[in-house]
This record gives structure tokens, C-alpha cells and sequence, in this order.
């Protein structure tokens, strides 16, 4: 509720009359902005009202309505709620939206996105090219008029599978038929990869300037990935090097996308809760939280006490096993291979112990439901819980530090390397503790609490050099605070039932949108959701933050070793999953 | 002193070595066996945990909680004549639920009456789109259809999974879960006596 109330305090009507209108649709929030008059109206957000973090850009198919909107969500890095603007346009290609990486840089990616998926041109935007889906793909695929191979209905649940539900193999039907659009000559017999010459080119752009005057050496781009081991998944970058040093860089992804985004407005509500499982796999806990948290903010439904208790100490331990195994694939990407990162990795095996006893599976849980949890956390297993939290994991953490902290060896290759300043991790809207150890004591657990983080006493956790030693030691710092939250809350948590509602496997979430956001370990993760009062959400958008994260790469690297490269991937901590989608 | 933060890890690493073996000498001069029993992974996974730490799959496993789950089964009861009772009753609200949308059910109607047949005519579960997420289980109102802790089931082929497949009689599901079917049986004793008693309000209160 202190959302909706901040959001209104500022008056953009009165501030710019004629080119703004306040979105009055019934359940939507914010203001819809004039296209002409969008740049003016977002610089003056920026600078005049403080909205200094851009986090999140994505796009709605209003295909009824014949209208394509833009919408963003802005906030201050000082705390408190957000601000939702939209542009609205005729979705008559070409669909042209002014970009605002000129203001904040950290829109790069997401507008690349939004181009990609939805056809929309940010006009201005230096390099718009197509990032999830591959070159030379025809369409948009979360357009509402665009449908997948082997597409069966337009919702879940399909009504092949009951009551006359005969098993049929989904690849039995000929893709190549009539489901799938391929450019007219398309022959994939004889198809050559051509359309790289963009990529080269992007990074010639931004390299010509460096080398301005100087002598005339050659530069070699150098592929690594999508299968280089220490590139944390199928991601690719193309990397332009002058010498050993790297003077230009942009990262190619894809390859593991699935199109999260459209299965998500295909299934019902409830469906999605597993999949979002699926996107940051080491945290399938904090993915839940933030799905559910949105629903519920739809659906305006209170949670159950000892419910949100359950979660919180879930999304902790979460927080603990992935700062943990952060720090042993630090060093798997420095080169002490394997040691410390199975040090780590016993940790993990014994919180996930935990998540499998309360949930069932050990990393895709499934254990959030709209209004509390799936099932109790059993007396043995909080006693587990306490024995780990009170004994085990401080010690160990103690254990890690002194085994790696004062390591010369270590220190020089993190102390110095790969520095990201405060004021570019704001505008590259780089979240989590990445932005944390550059000295920006943001994280939403404080600034715009959710569930029952306000209750407990922590403090958040900050460094200011912002170079990788402080991203591997805010890590630490990190690790502790959540011991502390997880001490109170085991402390505080009361007795009583887990889900304020009844089990239900069709929820109704009234017409509407919402925004919402969890401080996952990886960062911001946001979900945006625009239900019509139908079963299936209409439009449901995941804000990954390892792919915003991944917007300030290239500017933290142009200039860095590359063999320093792979530790830089290691400390965004990012993981394809998420990324991808 | 240049070296000392080297040597500080190596006392780590030197410490964490050593443990391994102190730790099964331990268990040896105890007359335990540390590795192949219950005992030693219990251990292995408990927070007093040290030394190796690896349990030895496929000769050693890891202890499964109640709650783990797997493809899910139908469950049977075992009737008088070696009958199977399916508790199925073909309402569809497990195919609805599937996120993957993995089970397809073949309800048929009576030849006479030309109404529906409880028990399912064909229960397919393909496998290998199932994605273990514990729904169709979580919200099947008869308790009929059940995660399973079964999951060394790899295969060369496809796995399409029918009713013959998918049956496991009760006994089985009280074997992998005691609490859950413990807390199932209760509460279906507590509903029946309760709707006894209201037959028996019933059919007392005209008379009176």
C-alpha cells in the first residue's frame, strides 16, 4: 500500500499538462506519457524528482485495443516506492518508441529486448539489435498474434487431455507444416550464419574511438563461448582485443531462451509457480517469493503470519547456499580449482537437505502458494534449521574466511580489478550487491520492504571501492546479515496455519497490473503482471537481474586483462537460466 | 609478512585433510562402520558432519525425506479378491493443474446408462514432460494420485507411462510416506464419522 501512496504524491500532470495523463484503467497505477514528449518528461524524472534507477522496461501487446505500451519502473536509490510511466503507440509497424539509454544507460538490454520479442524500434538506441532470439528470425514472438511450434491452444488447460485424452508425441506434428514462419527462401539445408557482420560491427563503434592517433596495430576479436567452460552456461562473448587488453566487448545470449515470458501468459496463475523455479536454479526459493508476492499484490490477499516467517528463513537460506557457492565459483574462475568451491559446496548440501524435507525437491522447489506455503515446516527439520543456523554455517563462514581472505594470491588478483564506480552501477541500473560493494547501500529489503522484513533488525550490507575484492567480500558480509535475520526470525515465528487461503487450483485475480520485486541474491528480481480477470495472466514479464547486471559489462571491462575476463562473469554472478529465460 | 595469508590458507586445507582421516580412525576405534550404512550417511548429512564428505551413489544413497517426490502414481486399494479398487475417479483436475500439461485421461460412459464411468478407461503421464512439481498430487480431492520417491528411472527409449504402470497399491504409499497416509486415514475417519452422525441427526429428528 505505501507504494500506491508515494507513487501518487508526485503530480506529473500538473508538472508537464498536455503531455501527461495519470492511467486511470481500473487496478493500474502510474501515468501515461505523450511518445514526443517522453525524453523530456524521463530527464526530468532523473534529475528533478530523483528517480535515479530505472529498473525495469518491458512491453504489452494490447492487440484489442490495436496498442502497443511501453512501461517503466523507476525508482530512488534513497528508498521508497516506485513510479510506473507507460507510452502509449498504434501498434502499426513500424512501431517507433523514443530510447532512453541516454538517460539511463541500464535500458540498453531491456529495449534490445523489447525489440526483439515485440517489434517495438527504440529510435536513438545506438546498437538495436535482436538479443535473445538469433539473427535472421522472422517475427516477434510475444506478440499476441504470433504462435509457437507445436502451439496447441492459446491457454492452459488444454483440452486434448481430458476426458478423451489420447497420448500423442508433441514433435509427431510437422513443425515445418504450418506452425512455424521461416523467411520466404529460408532453406535450413544451406543456411550459413551471416548475419554476425552486426555483432563485429557493434564493436568497432565503440573500439575506433580508444584508439584515436595511436599507432596502427591490428585488433582481433576472439569468440569465447557459448561452450567455454568458465562462461557459467551458454553464454558467448565476442571480445575485441588489443594485445592481451580488452578494448571492446559485447555478449551474445540466447542459447539458452526458451521464451519464459510467453509459456508464462499460457498457463494459469498457479501453473507458472514451478517455473519460475526454473530461471535462477541455484534460487528457486526467491523466485517463488517474487512471483507470489506479485499475484498476491493482484489479488490483494493477505499472507498468512507464520507463513511469511517460513519464507523469509527460506529466502535466507537460500541467500547463504548462493553467496556460498558465489565465492567457491570465484575461485573455480581464478583458477584454484575445485577446493574451495567444494567447501562450499557441503553447505549447499545441507541446506538443500532442508529445502528437500519441507518442499520435496532439492532445487526446484515449488514452495510458495498464493496467501502462505505448501506444507509445514516439520519439528526435525526446524531443529535442523536452528542446528545449522546457530552452529554450523558461522563457523564455516569463519572457516572460509580465514582460509581465503589474507591470501596474497588472491588479493592481487582481485584488489584494484574491475572496478565499477557508484554513479555508473546507478545509471547502468546494476542491482544487488554488485551495487552494494560499489558503495550504494540499496537493497529492497530496506528500501522498499516487502513481506516481514521490516520487523527484524539488520543492517545492509555495503562496501565502497567496488572492485571485485570488495564484490567477493560483501558476499561475506552478506552471509552474516542473513544469519542474523534467520536467528530473529526462527526466534519470532509463530504458531499458526500457512496459508491464509483455501487450497484452491484456479485462483481469480481481478483485472489490473502489478509490479513486484524481491531482493533475490543475484539482485532485483521483478515480476510484472497484467491480468484481465481471465485465468491465464495476460501479460507476465520476468525482470531478471543477472541480465540487467550484464548491461554494465562491457563498460567495466574496456581497458582490463582478458584473462581477468572470466573472474569479472564470476563476480556479476550470473547464471544462464535467469538470463536466458 | 609477505606469505603468511598462503601459509593461513594452507592450514586450512592441511586441517581439512587431516580430519578425513581422524574421522574414520574415529569410527573405526568405535566399532562403527562409517562407509555402506544408514548410520555413516545420516551422518554424512548431519551438521556434525566432517572429513569425506561424499556419499558413493550408486553403492551408497542419500536418505530420502517423506516428503521427496518423484513421477507421480495412481494409487489402488487392495480389494477382497485381489481386485484392484482405483481411487481415481477421472474428474480431470490433475491434467487441468499440470503446468507441462503432461497427463492425458481417457474418461468412457456407461454403455446402459450413458453416464460417465468413475474409474479412468486410460491414465497417461509422459514422462519425460513431467517436471516433478507435486500439483497433480496437492490437489486431487480422493487422494489418488501420488509423488512417487522412485527416481533411478533413466532409460534408453520414451517414457509414457499407462494405468498398468502407474497402479501402486496403498501398502506401497504407506511405505513411502507413514505420516502423510497416517494424517490421510485420520481425516477420512473423522469426515465418515461425521457424516454418520449427521445421518444419524437425520433420521432421528423426524421421529421426534
Amino acid at each position: 500500500m505505501a507504494t500506491a501512496v508515494l507513487t501518487q504524491t508526485v503530480d506529473l500532470v500538473a508538472r508537464f499538462p498536455g503531455m501527461v495523463s495519470a492511467d486511470t484503467r481500473p487496478g493500474f497505477t502510474g501515468f501515461i506519457v505523450n511518445k514526443e514528449n517522453l525524453v523530456e518528461v524521463a530527464a526530468s524524472l532523473r534529475d528533478e524528482f530523483g528517480y535515479d534507477l530505472l529498473t525495469a522496461v518491458t512491453a504489452v501487446d494490447y492487440i484489442a485495443e490495436n496498442k502497443m505500451e511501453v512501461v517503466y519502473h523507476a525508482y530512488k536509490t534513497t528508498g521508497g516506492g516506485g513510479l510506473a510511466f507507460k507510452v502509449q503507440v498504434d501498434r502499426v509497424d513500424p512501431i517507433e518508441v523514443p530510447s532512453l539509454v541516454n538517460i539511463w544507460a541500464g535500458v540498453d538490454f531491456q529495449e534490445r529486448e523489447a525489440w526483439d520479442l515485440f517489434g517495438i524500434k527504440f529510435t536513438g538506441h545506438p546498437d538495436l539489435r535482436r538479443i535473445l532470439m538469433w539473427e535472421g528470425f522472422e517475427g516477434h514472438p510475444m506478440r499476441k498474434d504470433w504462435k509457437e511450434p507445436f502451439f496447441e491452444e492459446e491457454t492452459k488447460p488444454f483440452k486434448s487431455r481430458w476426458p478423451e485424452g489420447k497420448h500423442t508425441f508433441a514433435e509427431q506434428k510437422n513443425p515445418f507444416r504450418d506452425n512455424l514462419n521461416f523467411p520466404k527462401d529460408f532453406d535450413p539445408e544451406k543456411y550459413v550464419v551471416d548475419k554476425e557482420e552486426d555483432l563485429y560491427l557493434s564493436l568497432e563503434r565503440d573500439t575506433m574511438k580508444d584508439i584515436d592517433g595511436n599507432m596502427k596495430t591490428d585488433h582481433i576479436v576472439v569468440n569465447m563461448g557459448p561452450h567455454h567452460p568458465s562462461t557459467h552456461g551458454v553464454l558467448r562473448v565476442a571480445v575485441q582485443l588489443d594485445g592481451e587488453t580488452i578494448i571492446g566487448l559485447k555478449p551474445v545470449m540466447g542459447y539458452l531462451h526458451r521464451n519464459h515470458d510467453k509459456i508464462g501468459e499460457r498457463n494459469t496463475y498457479l501453473q507458472n509457480i514451478p517455473y519460475t523455479d526454473r530461471l535462477d536454479y541455484f534460487n528457486s526459493m526467491s523466485n517463488n517469493f517474487g512471483y507470489v508476492t506479485t499475484v498476491e499484490k493482484l489479488m490483494k490477499i493477505p499472507v498468512a503470519e507464520r507463513a511469511e516467517y517460513i519464507r523469509v528463513i527460506m529466502a535466507e537460506l537460500t541467500r547463504i547456499q548462493n553467496h556460498l557457492v558465489f565465492i567457491g565459483m570465484l575461485m573455480n574462475d581464478l583458477g584454484t580449482m575445485y577446493t574451495p568451491s567444494l567447501y562450499a559446496f557441503e553447505e549447499r548440501e545441507l541446506i538443500l537437505d532442508i529445502f528437500e524435507a519441507v518442499s520435496g525437491a532439492r532445487m526446484m522447489c515449488n514452495y510458495f502458494r498464493f496467501g502462505g506455503v505448501v506444507r509445514d515446516i516439520p519439528d526435525d527439520v526446524l531443529q535442523k534449521i536452528k542446528d545449522l543456523v546457530l552452529e554450523r554455517i558461522p563457523a564455516k563462514t569463519d572457516e572460509m574466511e580465514r582460509f581465503l581472505n589474507d591470501n596474497e594470491i588472491l588479493g592481487a588478483r582481485l584488489k584494484g580489478i574491475h572496478v565499477l564506480n557508484a554513479e555508473d552501477a546507478v545509471r547502468y541500473s546494476v542491482t544487488g550487491p554488485v551495487l552494494r560493494a560499489a558503495g550504494v547501500p540499496y537493497d529492497i529489503r530496506r528500501a522498499d520492504p516487502y513481506s516481514v522484513y521490516d520487523r527484524f533488525d539488520f543492517d545492509v550490507a555495503v562496501r565502497h571501492n567496488g572492485d571485485m575484492m570488495d564484490n567477493y567480500l560483501i558476499r561475506f558480509d552478506e552471509i552474516r546479515q542473513s544469519l542474523r535475520i534467520l536467528e530473529q526470525a526462527i526466534k519470532q515465528m509463530p504458531q499458526g496455519p500457512i496459508n491464509s487461503q483455501k487450497p484452491a487450483y484456479q485462483v481469480r485475480v481481478p483485472a489490473g497490473e502489478a509490479y513486484g520485486r524481491v531482493e533475490s541474491p543475484k539482485g532485483e528480481l521483478g515480476f510484472y503482471l497484467v491480468s484481465n480477470g481471465k485465468p491465464n495472466p495476460y501479460r507476465y514479464h520476468v525482470r531478471p537481474a543477472s541480465f540487467v547486471n550484464l548491461t554494465a559489462i562491457e563498460s567495466i571491462c574496456i581497458g582490463t586483462k582478458i584473462a581477468d575476463f572470466v573472474a569479472l562473469l564470476a563476480m556479476l554472478d550470473i547464471v544462464m537460466g535467469e538470463l536466458d529465460r | 609478512m609477505y606469505g603468511s595469508g598462503l601459509l593461513k590458507s594452507l592450514k586450512v586445507t592441511w586441517d581439512r585433510f587431516w580430519v578425513t582421516y581422524t574421522e574414520d580412525i574415529s569410527w573405526w576405534l568405535r566399532g562403527k562402520k562409517r562407509y555402506n550404512t544408514l548410520e555413516g550417511v545420516a551422518h554424512r548429512s548431519s551438521k556434525d558432519t566432517k572429513g569425506i564428505f561424499t556419499v558413493q551413489y550408486p553403492e551408497e544413497q542419500l536418505l530420502l525425506p517423506e516428503e521427496a517426490r518423484y513421477i507421480p502414481f495412481l494409487v489402488f486399494n487392495e480389494g477382497a479378491d485381489g481386485k484392484k479398487e482405483v481411487l481415481c475417479t477421472s474428474c480431470g483436475i490433475c491434467a487441468k493443474v499440470c503446468p507441462p500439461q503432461c497427463i492425458w485421461i481417457v474418461r468412457s460412459n456407461d454403455a446402459v446408462t450413458g453416464r460417465p464411468v468413475p474409474e479412468p478407461t486410460e491414465f497417461y503421464i509422459d514422462a519425460d514432460i513431467c517436471m516433478n512439481c507435486g500439483f497433480c498430487a496437492e490437489y486431487c480431492p480422493f487422494d489418488a494420485i501420488k509423488m512417487d520417491h522412485d527416481f533411478d528411472i533413466a532409460s534408453y527409449g520414451r517414457n509414457i507411462y499407462n494405468m498398468e504402470k502407474l497402479l501402486k497399491p496403498s501398502s506401497y504409499y504407506q511405505s513411502i510416506r507413514p505420516q502423510n497416509f497416517k494424517m490421510e486415514e485420520e481425516a477420512r475417519k473423522a469426515k465418515e464419522a461425521a457424516k454418520a452422525a449427521k445421518a444419524a441427526t437425520a433420521a432421528s429428528a423426524p421421529a421426534s
